[in-house]
């Protein structure tokens, strides 16, 4: 019932693939960071797990299943219950907070219902309730282009909690916020998973991050996994190896001396 | 070193060729600009826009005016409301933005393209019939007056309104709309929520622009018996009555401000 990567390539068109040979296996309810230089595959690797791509070649198997086997109907089923959380929020500039959390669910309600909640929002309470948790307080009813990149990126959390999705997937989910503030919603996201044994999968560009949060770091480079490792068992000199083409600096939230090493 | 333009033989083989196109075309259409300056021919037209001032005021013709405006009012928008119902579920069902299968293909994959394609030429068929075309035809059906002229506005504006919609909706922001469709969203939905706020000032200020195109069309059709002000055109203009084409044409030119004024509130509105 996991999730699994059977020798999976991936390409984008002719171009050289950007996943290699890549085999990977994550149990339901696991905690996992991805890392890794720019470049290195870890958005494809997201996206072939939200079924947004296609591998080239091999096989993603999700939930024990392999999504594209499936008729169109199981497959929709499928994608309501993983959720994708973008770097940049693809939420559309002038719809009301409360509308693009609550869009969520619509994969989960019927017809009927995500048109009536154009008319009059369904769950008010739901909503307010996730914008307290991260910190929005009072901005349900603002339009998404009054709020800064920090915000969006937010209001794009509140929406994957909002979905309760069995997989959550995050894209450098908190690049645009500052430290206390992605503390804080990694935590919301990584509690959330836990109370619902739901799987959280996230690419971290910090590493301070990743490693202070998640119990399994993977790092990924040139589109091949480099260490899939406990978080303790994460060296300074692996990830010197690890960001090597980046010149060897080690990117941190605020690029200090990790590990007190 | 050269010192002339290379591309120049090229611009001028354009010129040759535009010209050559145009040529038959002139003639084909009799152009021929001295007659204008003809005396008797001058003469004719001066009598007639001479005519025009003072503009025709009396009581009985104004009323009569303020029906026929009414009335023309009311063939743009019940044609346009008519065309929109056409018009949604075509510009919805050809636009590829909100194809379920470009992000994963799965079953009835071929069903949808093959519906898609009908569609279009659905379309092709509604809009490439000129509207005095099918005004004539629809007069013949259900005789002289307004109902021709709606229906004929609504079936061609529908075409028209289809495909222009699909075209804003493909190129609107439609990362979103996917993202959406990734969740699980159905296309209608997805298109609620994620296209449809991008794109509904554009696609508003379309349909009043097209609103504006069905009032001076109704005038057109009006000249085949279509009710409105064309018809009443027709009438002053058969009797070369200038003051009363010019009263015409001045409600005209108000109802244009109109139109006007109301895409600048709904974009205002909507932004």
């Amino acid at each position: 019932m996991g999730f699994e990567f059977k020798q999976v390539d991936f390409c984008y068109g002719l171009d050289q693939p950007t996943l290699k040979n890549l085999s990977l296996k994550f149990q339901v309810g696991e905690t996992i960071a991805i890392i890794g230089p720019s470049g290195s595959g870890k958005t494809s690797l997201l996206h072939l797990l939200g079924t947004s791509l296609r591998p080239s070649r091999g096989i993603v198997s999700l939930f024990g299943k392999d999504p594209w086997q499936l008729s169109a109907l199981h497959l929709q089923k499928m994608r309501s219950s993983i959720g994708l959380i973008h770097q940049s929020p693809p939420i559309p500039l002038r719809q009301r907070v409360i509308t693009a959390i609550l869009a969520g669910r619509l994969g989960q309600w019927p017809f009927w219902k995500s048109l009536a909640s154009l008319i009059y929002p369904i769950d008010i309470q739901g909503p307010a309730e996730l914008l307290e948790k991260l910190g929005l307080t009072g901005r349900l009813f603002d339009r998404c282009d009054q709020l800064s990149g920090g915000q969006l990126q937010r209001v794009s959390v509140a929406r994957t909690l909002y979905q309760g999705a069995q997989l959550i997937l995050a894209d450098e989910p908190v690049s645009a916020m500052d430290p206390v503030l992605a503390d804080l919603t990694i935590q919301i996201l990584k509690e959330d998973a836990l109370q619902r044994q739901a799987t959280f999968i996230a690419s971290l560009h910090a590493v301070d991050i990743a490693l202070r949060w998640f119990p399994r770091i993977i790092g990924l480079r040139d589109g091949a996994v480099f260490f899939d490792l406990r978080a303790e068992d994460v060296t300074q000199n692996l990830l010197r190896e690890l960001y090597a083409s980046e010149a060897g600096s080690i990117p941190t939230q605020n690029n200090q001396q990790i590990l007190g090493l | 070193m050269t010192n002339y333009d290379p591309a120049a033989p090229r611009r001028f083989l354009w010129l040759v060729f535009a010209f050559i196109i145009l040529w038959p075309a002139l003639l084909i259409t009799q152009f021929n600009p001295l007659l204008f300056f003809e005396s008797t021919n001058l003469q004719v037209l001066g009598n007639f826009l001479g005519q025009f001032f003072p503009p025709q005021t009396a009581r009985d013709f104004l009323q009569i005016l303020f029906k026929a405006t009414l009335e023309t009012l009311a063939i743009a928008t019940a044609g346009i409301t008519l065309a929109l119902i056409i018009a949604i579920p075509l510009g919805l069902i050809i636009s590829q933005s909100l194809s379920i299968s470009r992000i994963g293909p799965a079953n009835g994959h071929l069903l949808w393209w093959s519906m898609r394609y009908i569609a279009r030429i659905i379309m092709m068929i509604l809009r490439g019939v000129p509207e005095i075309v099918w005004a004539l035809l629809l007069v013949r059906v259900f005789g002289l007056g307004v109902t021709a002229g709606v229906l004929a506005i609504a079936v061609t504006y529908g075409g028209m309104l289809g495909k222009v919609y699909s075209e804003i909706l493909e190129s609107s922001d439609t990362k979103s709309c996917r993202v959406l469709l990734q969740l699980g969203s159905g296309r209608i939905v997805a298109f609620f929520y994620g296209l449809l706020p991008g794109a509904s000032q554009e696609l508003a200020s379309y349909t009043i622009y097209r609103w504006e195109c069905a009032l001076r069309a109704s005038v057109v059709m009006g000249f085949v018996g279509a009710g409105g002000l064309g018809q009443l055109m027709d009438q002053s203009m058969k009797l070369l009555n200038g003051s009363e084409v010019s009263s015409i044409l001045i409600v005209f030119l108000l109802l244009v401000l109109l139109a006007d004024w109301l895409s600048y509130e709904v974009r205002r509105q909507l932004l």
